[in-house]
């Protein structure tokens, strides 16, 4: 069994769970219906996402050095990091040079990707999580599960016991308003503290030299607004050419990723405020890498809304940590094999192939396709799964030979069931019975004649 | 024009009823009908799993049972997708027909966009829940997906207003994946049994009798988990619909 049907058969062992998490987010799915829905043009805009998205990754040197040209003008400190490391180093020699010792920081997967938290613990700075749901799981010492929902996991009765045991809230108190008004306070005296602040970057400019970012929670404003310096980490395919552009993507994003008409805080950053600093670090990490992988490189016009892990229905019934890259889900499995076969392969089994996500996705990402594109390349790459291997080949013998398969046919009904509908066969073993075979096959009855108009 | 029926492996030995179905189906609209013999697999599952080369010699004798059709039908809209889909790739035919990909349809696609039938001589006093399978829906455009903002539509349902006496209706989450999968249901099995059980109880919520639809994969799967829950719903291929006399 691949890694990802081990722990997912783990998970569902919960069977309530497993049913609330599902619920939960395929309610999300459905705010996003009903935000689709309404825009008549909506099909249109993911074309044009789409499309935008193809312009960029076409052009992408051109657009990043116009991003960098006009957004140094604006008097933003641009930095490149061609990797996670280098970034990190990049942020702490920042961190280092302001003499800061506490940083606020507002949701960024690329944070995760690159391990910035840890590293910049390991060297005597705080980093406080600002956005509600990555504190809870931050407190919680534990990973995001979801990639715009990173708290979806946990249940408001475990949230309060973790505040009940961090932020001394009242025993056994677990209203949703009680605890985030309890989060809020215990927030705010952290960005009063904070002399750093950090944000991840949703969409940057070319033309303008401008970067937004999008919260619900004002979070991200409320830590640049608080702290001198400001530093912004982005992965290199953020670019959009316009402000034209932008606007197409502000439509989509929180329609597709919270069924919102739009984020509660889009704030786009031109410059830094008079005695401030704004740094933008612009990180490669293996990006360039896909761009060149002519197959796969659509992945990177993902804008991480979340849209296609909450329709996925393996994603839904297995929770985020069944999958071993640290984004779950349609995107996850792609991502992960886009970093590496040998780590991430065990996740690529996780899917239907239901084509869902591919039509969920706010910027046409072909997700499914791609998962498809992947499975082929297991064996080439050398981590396939041997039992699958051998599945297909006793499979291709008997397909591939009519008599041996019209052999098999006609003595399959013969053969008593319990020799295979039984607990050694997986199809029957997780709950299912087998199929009954037929007296006589379709062949045996052409034959006889007795397929009649 | 010729038409072939292409009968999926799996529906030759498990359904030949929905075969059967099939053939009475398209000759009662005055077509010719034959039915090839030797037909095995079209290469589906080899895909699926991640070994679409291995279907190689399968799609060559695909292409060589099926050259001199017009048309090609057959009752499974992922066997039908995969055909079209992949065989572009891999069968390597020289020209002097064309490419089966471009002459295979699923048997209610064929009816509802080529042959377009007014009337049926169908009888079927009884309430269905519509299973629009992943692959019909979204590789085939069998109805409108629910994640695109699409007027609705559906060629199965259209196919059912001709007969008589049914009752049509679809589940909440009308076109969520039932959990088959092809390898996917042996592979990650508890995935695809918990997904099979929701979308039957879902079927099952409409208090319709049966389930149908143009998959017998999906209806297999669903069935084995009715089976072995016994539930009282179950199903029944869109073609034994469309013929039934009841
Ligand atoms: S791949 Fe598409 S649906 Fe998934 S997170 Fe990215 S933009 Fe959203």
């Amino acid at each position: 069994m691949s890694c990802h049907a081990v722990k997912a058969k783990a998970f569902l062992k919960n069977e309530e769970r497993a049913l609330w998490h599902d619920k939960a987010l395929y309610a999300v799915r459905e705010k996003r219906d009903r935000q689709a829905y309404s825009l008549p043009e909506w099909e249109s805009l993911r074309e044009q996402a789409s499309q935008i998205k193809e312009r960029v990754l076409g052009n992408l040197a051109d657009y990043l050095e116009e991003f960098e040209r006009n957004a140094t003008r604006n008097g933003i400190k641009v930095h490149w990091a061609e990797s996670g490391e280098e970034m990190n180093a990049i942020v702490a020699q920042i961190i280092k040079e302001k003499g800061a010792k506490h940083l606020v920081k507002s949701k960024s997967m690329l944070a995760e990707e690159c391990h910035l938290a840890p590293y910049l613990e390991e060297r005597g700075v705080e980093v406080v999580e600002s956005d509600l749901g990555e504190r809870i799981v931050q407190l919680m010492e534990c990973a995001p599960s979801h990639i715009v929902l990173p708290a979806i996991h946990i249940k408001r009765e475990e949230v309060g016991e973790l505040f009940e045991e961090k932020l001394s809230t009242e025993k056994g108190n677990s209203d949703p308003t009680y605890l985030t008004h309890e989060a809020r306070k215990h927030l705010r005296k952290k960005f009063l503290n904070a002399d750093i602040s950090m944000t991840g970057v949703n969409f940057a400019i070319a033309s303008e030299g401008v970067f937004a970012v999008c919260t619900n929670e004002g979070n991200a404003d409320m830590g640049t607004a608080f702290t001198d310096t400001h530093i912004a980490i982005m992965g290199l395919e953020k670019i959009v050419p316009d402000m034209e552009s932008l606007a197409v993507f502000t439509r989509l994003l929180a329609r597709s990723a919270t069924g919102q008409p739009i984020t509660t805080y889009t704030a786009l950053y031109r410059q830094p405020e008079e005695g401030k600093e704004i740094h933008l670090i612009i990180v490669d990490n293996g990006r360039t890498k896909s761009l060149a992988d002519a197959e796969h490189r659509t992945m990177l016009k993902c804008m991480r809304c979340g849209a296609c892990m909450n329709t996925c229905p393996v994603y839904r019934r297995t929770g985020g940590y069944s999958y071993s890259y640290f984004i779950p889900g349609p995107l996850g499995i792609n991502l992960g094999m886009l970093r590496s076969p040998e780590a991430y392969g065990g996740n690529v089994s996780g899917c239907s192939l239901c084509y869902s996500c591919s039509g969920v996705c706010p910027a046409k990402v072909d997700l499914a396709e791609q998962i498809y594109k992947w499975r082929q390349q297991m064996a080439p790459l050398g981590v396939a799964d041997s039992k699958k291997k051998m599945i297909v080949k006793a499979m291709n013998l008997m397909m591939r030979n009519p008599r041996l398969m019209n052999a098999g046919v006609a003595v399959a009904p013969y053969i008593p069931r319990f020799v295979y509908n039984n607990g050694i066969n997986p199809w029957c073993a997780s709950g299912r019975e087998m199929p009954h075979f037929a007296k006589k096959s379709f062949r045996v009855l052409w034959n006889e004649g007795k397929i009649k108009r | 024009m010729r038409v072939a029926l292409f009968v999926p492996c799996f529906v030759n030995a498990l359904y030949p009823e929905v075969g059967e179905a099939s053939y009475k189906l398209l000759t009662s609209l005055g077509l010719d009908v034959d039915y090839p013999l030797e037909q095995t697999c079209c290469g589906q599952p080899m895909g699926n799993a991640g070994y679409e080369k291995d279907a190689e010699p399968l799609a060559e004798r695909m292409e060589a049972l099926f050259a001199e059709y017009d048309y090609v039908v057959g009752p499974s809209a992922s066997c039908v997708s995969f055909v079209r889909e992949a065989y572009p790739r891999l069968s390597h035919h020289k020209g002097e027909h064309k490419c089966l990909s471009s002459r295979i349809y699923e048997i209610c696609e064929f009816l509802h966009d080529v042959v377009k039938p007014t009337a049926l001589e169908a009888r079927f006093p009884h309430k269905v829940s519509l299973h629009n399978s992943c692959h019909g829906v979204r590789l085939m455009g069998l109805s409108a997906p629910s994640e695109q903002n699409i007027p609705y539509y559906s060629k199965l349902h259209n196919l059912l207003s001709l007969v008589e006496g049914v009752e049509v209706v679809e589940p909440e989450r009308r076109d969520e994946c039932c959990g088959f999968g092809g390898l996917f249901s042996i592979e990650e099995s508890a995935v695809s049994v918990s997904m099979g059980r929701d979308k039957v109880a879902r079927h099952i919520a409409t208090g319709a009798e049966f389930i149908t639809g143009a998959d017998s994969s999906c209806l297999m799967h669903m069935q084995g988990v009715i089976e072995r829950e016994k539930l009282s719903i179950r199903t029944k291929h869109i073609v034994e619909i469309l013929t039934a006399q009841e």
